[in-house]
């Protein structure tokens, strides 16, 4: 009997592939992929600072009960030029913003943010991309919002648009 | 009047497998061996013949740039070089199902031409089984991918070609992924016409072999290729991603590995039996299964096909018709072959056991990585990708074993084993990988992985080449230089894994950035012309020591359609390549550059073509083999 049984495994293990693949064929498949993390606690990570005025960034500094923005970016990354004039303008409004240098080096982190502006409170220095994993990240830029207790809330993937700053000082002020 | 008599030469194809299969049927059931043969062997020939004219139809319309044909249009472009006008014909989803279906078409004439070994009723079977898959196939490429549509009226120009596929590597890299994936069809073939004939043992597993073999080195070289075409034309300096479509080419290559070190253990000790035809369904399920995926946008992938939910159903009914038919006659039929005979753990057959469960659970790993997430999606709505870190974890505690046994699997002989000789040999290679492990750590390298996975490519490597000495015969000889090859790959994959270094910068000309001993000054960026784009050209002068270099990495803006691709640079160097792609600019003079040093990353593509070399020498020793067998002389 369980001869008998063994020889119908595979049928039924191809049976469950073409289950899956008629459920497969239905779906858009366009759609990007959102961080697991949404909802969740920030990952425990301590980085080191860049300078005397940008001490590093720890999980602990992110449950002060303030609610703020870390967002990730790099001095070679092109479309984090277009993105400073819109963190600029949520900084101005009197939001915390929070930096992560992703595969970057000091010096460079530094021209870049007195050429472009520097909207950033701390700044931790993430040479080797490793909290991209952990935040859920896909690319750069990526802006995380974090409330007062360390828990992700929301996600924007890409460079903030000049229309979407509004939006984000809304929900920053709704969370405070 | 050329893509119409391609068109009827494809009906006329499918009608004659259509009659291999009913045909085929009414005569075995007559008893009447030899009069099937008679009706069968030109059937399946006639129809390869057929096949290969409708392909040569579609080059050449493709050649001559006939818009009036649909495919053509949508496909080609009077601008094109010539060459890849010819290259187009199978560059789209139709010309390569037609690609497809003649590789079926000649694999099985050459089958049923050579496949005597077993008797008349049994070739029959062959044919008929093979008559039945080249149906389906015929049927999906007429009724819902036909490549000869004409367009009325013609266009005057058609619409370009994917650039990603203007590239050497694409001409060479599906033909030959397609030798192996339908290649496997034989053996499948074999596997159903031995259940429904009863008629599983060693001599079935000696006429298997060569076709395994052969799709395998197929396969391997195949894979390579695409290795190395997605290496340095999609830009982003890895030579394997764990897509969609590589898994899709793995998965049959896997099973494939698996099916051949089973069929040895079959041809010489009459086990596995039905591990064997499980795996010969396996092996070309599994290509069916990486067409339908990469044909269907099951999963989204880099290679991005033209994308068809219809067509997708089609290529799942013809999956589910033929793996679901052969599982089915498997659950039917295994259970009266009788089991074969036992064998004890420390021998050869031992050691080929093992590395089939280990291949086996490589296999589930892949599987289940690629699909998981479709399942996860279908069953909760929640969307996850599942990437090389799932794969590394998974896959390298069963690699790293694997390659040990690889090692001392062919000095083992079969049934039993002289264990004091076995142990002092093993102990001499043991020692020389220390001393290598020995050696690297003193050099500077600290990744335990890394250092584990060269010393253990070096045992495997001392081990290959102790089985040279004595003069060996073709077929330990072509197990040699596979496993040599393995042993290189490893080599490669350890190393660049732990020496990579990567740096993305952004520059301005003259400016110049170190990396990895490098001394990288960006120079200029210039727009230059091409035949069909335009495009921009940095200039990088690379130092290292009193040495110097020139990278020129490129963008590419092509025309019709318009796309942009990277162009990557490569400066091989004896001791690794240094990489470089260039990206967007600032508008403001600077140039983002990614640099990518990955020392001894070539190791990869060598070892992967020595491997395949390997398993074309092993078909040549078979043959030798047989001779003998036949002449009655010892091995």
């Amino acid at each position: 009997m369980t001869k008998r049984l063994a020889l119908i495994i595979p049928l039924l293990l191809f049976v469950t592939f073409v289950a899956v693949a008629i459920f497969g064929l239905g779906t858009d498949s366009n759609r990007p992929i959102e961080s697991q993390m949404i909802g969740q606690a920030v990952p425990d990570f301590d980085l080191q600072g860049l300078d005397a005025q940008h001490p590093g960034l720890s999980s602990q500094d992110l449950r002060q009960g303030t609610v703020t923005l870390v967002n990730l970016f790099g001095s070679w990354c092109l479309p984090c030029r277009v993105e400073a004039p819109q963190l600029e303008r949520l900084s101005e409004a009197g939001i915390v913003i929070h930096g992560i240098a992703i595969r970057d080096e000091g010096p460079a982190v530094t021209e870049f943010l007195t050429r472009y502006g520097d909207p950033f409170r701390r700044i931790g220095m993430d040479p080797r991309g490793r909290m991209q994993i952990e935040l859920g990240a896909s690319g750069v830029p990526e802006t995380f919002l974090i409330d007062g207790t360390g828990v992700i809330r929301r996600q924007w993937i890409g460079v903030i648009r000049e229309e979407q700053v509004d939006e984000i000082i809304a929900e920053v002020e709704r969370l405070q | 009047m050329i893509p119409e008599l391609g068109h009827l030469a494809l009906w006329l194809a499918a009608a004659l497998a259509l009659m291999q299969l009913v045909g085929g049927e009414v005569s075995l059931r007559r008893r009447d061996d030899d009069a099937a043969l008679r009706l069968l062997v030109p059937a399946a020939i006639v129809q390869a013949a057929l096949c290969l004219f409708a392909f040569g139809a579609l080059i050449y319309c493709f050649a001559v740039s006939d818009f009036s044909v649909q495919l053509v249009a949508t496909n080609s472009h009077t601008m094109k070089p010539f060459g890849y006008k010819l290259t187009g014909a199978w560059a789209n989803h139709e010309g390569s199902m037609l690609l497809w279906v003649s590789v079926l078409a000649v694999f099985a004439a050459a089958a049923a031409y050579r496949a005597r070994a077993l008797g008349p009723r049994f070739r029959g079977r062959l044919i008929q089984t093979t008559g039945a898959i080249a149906l389906g196939f015929y049927a999906y490429l007429l009724l819902s991918s036909n490549p000869f549509l004409r367009l009325d009226p013609a266009p005057v120009e058609g619409n370009g070609l994917n650039p990603l596929l203007q590239d050497p590597g694409l001409a060479f890299h599906p033909p030959l992924l397609y030798l192996g994936y339908v290649g496997l069809s034989v053996a499948f073939a074999f596997a159903v016409a031995a259940l429904i004939e009863r008629q599983v043992g060693p001599q079935w597993a000696r006429a298997v072999k060569p076709w395994i073999l052969a799709a395998w080195a197929c396969l391997t070289a195949g894979i390579t290729l695409g290795s190395f075409w997605a290496y340095y034309e999609l830009g982003w300096g890895g030579w394997w991603f764990w897509d969609p479509v590589e898994n899709a080419s793995l998965m049959p290559w896997l099973a494939a590995t698996a099916l051949f070190h089973s069929a040895s253990v079959l041809a010489q000790r009459d086990a596995l039996r039905n591990w064997t035809i499980l795996l010969a369904v396996a092996a070309f399920s599994f290509s069916m299964i990486g067409t339908f995926i990469v044909r269907s946008g099951l999963l989204t992938s880099v290679h991005a096909f033209a994308v068809d939910p219809e067509r997708g159903l089609f290529l799942l009914a013809l999956l589910g018709l033929y793996v679901g038919g052969a599982l089915t006659l498997y659950a039917l039929r295994a259970g009266t072959v009788s089991a074969g005979a036992g064998f004890r753990l420390l021998s050869r057959e031992g050691a080929l056991v093992v590395n089939n469960l280990l291949l086996s659970a490589i296999l589930g790993v892949v599987f289940i990585g690629t699909l998981y997430p479709v399942a996860l999606e279908g069953l909760t709505g929640e969307r996850v990708s599942v990437g090389p870190p799932y794969f590394e974890a998974a896959l390298v505690p069963l690699i790293l074993p694997l390659l040990i046994l690889m090692a001392v699997g062919p000095l083992l002989s079969w049934r039993k084993m002289n264990v004091a000789r076995l142990k002092s040999r093993l102990l001499f290679f043991a020692a020389a990988a220390l001393v290598v492990a020995v050696a690297i750590w003193l050099g500077g390298m600290r990744s335990v992985l890394a250092i584990a996975g060269i010393a253990i490519a070096v045992w495997l490597a001392i081990a290959s080449l102790s089985l040279l000495r004595k003069r060996p015969s073709a077929r330990i000889f072509g197990t040699a230089v596979a496993h040599l090859g393995a042993a290189i790959i490893a080599v490669g994959v350890s190393v660049s894994a732990a020496g990579s270094l990567e740096r993305t910068l952004s520059l301005a000309p003259g400016e110049t950035a170190n990396m990895a001993g490098f001394a990288v000054r960006m120079l200029n960026v210039e727009p230059t012309a091409g035949p069909n784009y335009t495009s921009v050209m940095g200039t990088l002068d690379v130092g290292r020591g009193t040495r110097t270099y020139m990278l020129m990495p490129e963008r590419r803006a092509f025309i019709t359609p318009m796309q942009v691709t990277t162009e990557t640079d490569i400066l091989p160097l004896w001791d690794g390549n240094l990489y470089a792609v260039l990206g967007e600019g600032s508008g403001d003079g600077r140039w983002q550059v990614r640099l990518n040093w990955q020392p001894m990353i070539a190791l990869i593509w060598i070892g992967g073509i020595i491997a395949a070399l390997g398993g074309v020498v092993a078909i040549y020793g078979g043959r030798v083999q047989r001779r003998r067998d036949r002449r009655g002389l010892p091995a």
